[in-house]
């Protein structure tokens, strides 16, 4: 096991550094000069030494290698700094961004919480529904109740989440009243009545995230918790007279967690991707919203570290997935 | 009897979206960019079916050509992509060498945040490609290009799989043992087994190119506003969601429907046929 953790882990670092060198190739390549945008009558010699003090005149796998030190070594040794009181980074140059001078680390710090709270919130919603609604429709097979949540899977993976969104605001927000249309961020949980607003507020976003979640995860459940059902060891149970909901909890979704919980941790960093067009609905001032307006600012260091940090998560959750399945189901690692 | 309902619905869905929108013009004929600024904002009538948009267009016909661009996207991302996952996933089954560096390739490529990949790349060569091929047909190579080049993966991944267990068959030995070269082993042993595999990718790859342009599109980094895609359109349309919701959300629905109709098309096909009882 512990073996195979490391060498899990092993594999999962080269991944990183390829995913690294795509998106900093990508940013490379791209035609586009950072010093486009300035006034025109700056002159020549003052553009040069703008270069040479952004760092532009070095050749490009140098800037990469420094990149990957600021984003490897500095940045980690700022927040420890910050965290421990220590004073590791010694005022190391950090990766600033171009819109606002300031850190992008801050930027993101500032961001991570709300899409947190929103992403956190409906993915645990999206998961705990689709595992209901997969073992109930499993254990009620061909039942109006299958049927119907076997179509609000099929149609919740079709149903992109600007769409569902619009025709959620539509209908809760304009045509019934019951909830506002935006997410207001600047909104500050005091009291009981600040709760209810607050969670009045994230009740759309959150919906549209986990219909989608719940889509793609029941299909899953179901099919797992319908292989499970056709063992002879369900037969067994049975049998021996145990009642029917121990059979379905105790003996066949014990046995199609495996599966579930892949899609479960494959599926997690994903949702940062639907959250990107959530938050845009909304209005929520998230790490998707800090990608498309950097995006179309030209803020190409914000970028950057959005998106390697997206990539992170995404080779984690697969690292987790992998360690989890190993955890609970020994076999695939000995194979 | 569920199973048999669903290629039907799923039949039906698409050949109404692809007639209003490849046949829709011939009913319809009224152009999608003329302006027309005494019949701004206007409601549904019999001038304008589904009424106008702030500058006085036909949201009808808008949303038609939107189609055409949409469904163009669509099925040339996926031609790209079930092309591409084609020749790596026929390429890794065959040949032992070649699998493990393939694979792992397309393992990297599942680990990339593709969404912000994506944005990144229509954002940085939207102006040069556009330079070189001109406005339309530039966002047209570079949107389709760069999502066709990110969903091969899933195509690959079965692909492989499926070709490897053809390769253990007898018949294929006994084509390579009379002197059948590797493409004509390929052409008349490997495709004609794989085939039924290949169009369910396709039909995935197209449902999920349509979404991807969608929401590219809507996020304002996809096609440009005088060349509008159901995505464009919905970009457009939501700021109005709460005086003219239909803008939003007919486009929104074409999309739906497009993508649902493909799906459980994609489905029923994958699936093996029903046991008679």
């Amino acid at each position: 096991m512990r073996l195979y953790a490391f060498r899990r882990l092993a594999m999962a670092l080269p991944t990183l550094l390829v995913i690294s060198v795509v998106i900093f190739a990508l940013l490379e390549l791209a035609p586009g000069d950072p010093m486009a945008q300035l006034p025109s009558g700056i002159s020549p010699e003052v553009r040069a030494d703008m270069r040479i003090s952004l760092g532009l005149d070095r050749p490009a796998p140098l800037r990469y290698l420094l990149w990957l030190n600021q984003i490897l070594v500095i940045e980690p040794s700022v927040a420890l700094d910050t965290l421990l009181g220590t004073t590791l980074s010694q005022n190391s140059p950090r990766i600033l961004s171009w819109q606002t001078r300031g850190p992008v680390m801050a930027l993101i710090a500032q961001r991570l919480p709300q899409t947190l709270v929103v992403v956190g919130l409906a993915y645990l919603v999206g998961t705990v529904a689709a595992v209901v609604l997969g073992v109930w429709s499993a254990a009620r097979r061909g039942s109006a109740l299958d049927r119907a949540g076997t179509g609000v899977a099929a149609l919740g993976y079709g149903l992109p989440p600007y769409f569902t969104a619009a025709v959620l605001i539509y209908i809760f927000a304009i045509w019934l009243g019951w909830v506002p249309t935006v997410y207001d961020t600047t909104h500050k949980v005091t009291g009981w009545d600040s709760m209810v607003t607050q969670i009045r507020q994230m009740i759309l976003p959150v919906a549209v995230l986990s219909l989608q979640t719940t889509a793609q995860i029941t299909r899953y459940t179901r099919a797992a918790m319908q292989d499970a059902l056709g063992q002879d060891y369900i037969r067994t149970a049975r049998a021996k007279g145990l009642p029917e909901r121990r059979v379905l909890l105790d003996h066949a979704l014990r046995n199609s967690w495996v599966a579930t919980l892949t899609v479960i941790a494959l599926g997690a960093p994903q949702v940062f991707a639907g959250a990107i067009i959530t938050e845009q609905i909304f209005g929520v001032n998230g790490i998707g919203q800090l990608l498309v307006r950097s995006l179309h600012a030209g803020d190409l260091p914000v970028v950057q570290t959005v998106t390697m940090l997206v990539a992170t998560l995404i080779v984690l959750a697969n690292l987790a997935a992998d360690l989890i399945i190993a955890r609970i189901d020994p076999r695939p690692v000995h194979a | 009897m569920r199973d048999m309902r669903w290629p039907g619905m799923g039949i039906c869905l698409l050949v109404a979206v692809v007639a209003l929108v490849v046949l829709g013009p011939l009913v319809w004929p009224a152009s999608p960019s003329a302006m027309n600024l005494d019949a701004r904002d206007a409601g549904a009538s019999l001038a304008h079916p589904l009424g106008t948009d702030q500058l006085g267009r036909d949201l009808a016909a808008q949303l038609m050509a939107g189609g055409r661009l949409s469904l163009t996207v669509a099925l040339a991302a996926a031609a790209i992509g079930a092309g591409l996952g084609l020749c790596i996933g026929v390429a890794a089954g065959m040949s032992r060498r070649l699998d493990g560096p393939l694979m792992r390739l397309t393992d990297i490529f599942l680990c990339m945040p593709l969404l912000p990949l994506l944005l990144i790349a229509v954002t940085l060569f939207r102006a040069p490609l556009s330079a070189a091929l001109g406005p339309e047909a530039g966002i047209f190579a570079l949107i389709t290009l760069s999502i066709g080049a990110t969903s091969w993966m899933g195509t690959a991944r079965v692909l492989r799989a499926e070709v490897r267990s053809v390769m253990q068959r007898d018949f294929i030995s006994a084509a390579q043992l009379s002197g059948l070269r590797v493409p004509g082993v390929i052409l008349h042993y490997i495709l004609p087994n794989i085939a039924a595999t290949l169009w369910v990718s396709v039909a995935l790859a197209g449902a999920s190119a349509i979404l991807m342009e969608g929401a590219l599109s809507f996020l304002g980094l996809g096609f440009p506003p005088d060349l509008p895609s159901w995505g464009r359109l919905i970009h457009a349309g939501t700021p109005y969601l709460e005086t003219y919701p239909g803008r939003a959300l007919w486009p929104g629905a074409m999309i739906a429907m497009t993508a649902i109709g493909i799906t459980c098309l994609g489905d029923t096909l994958g699936r093996p046929p029903p046991r008679r009882k």
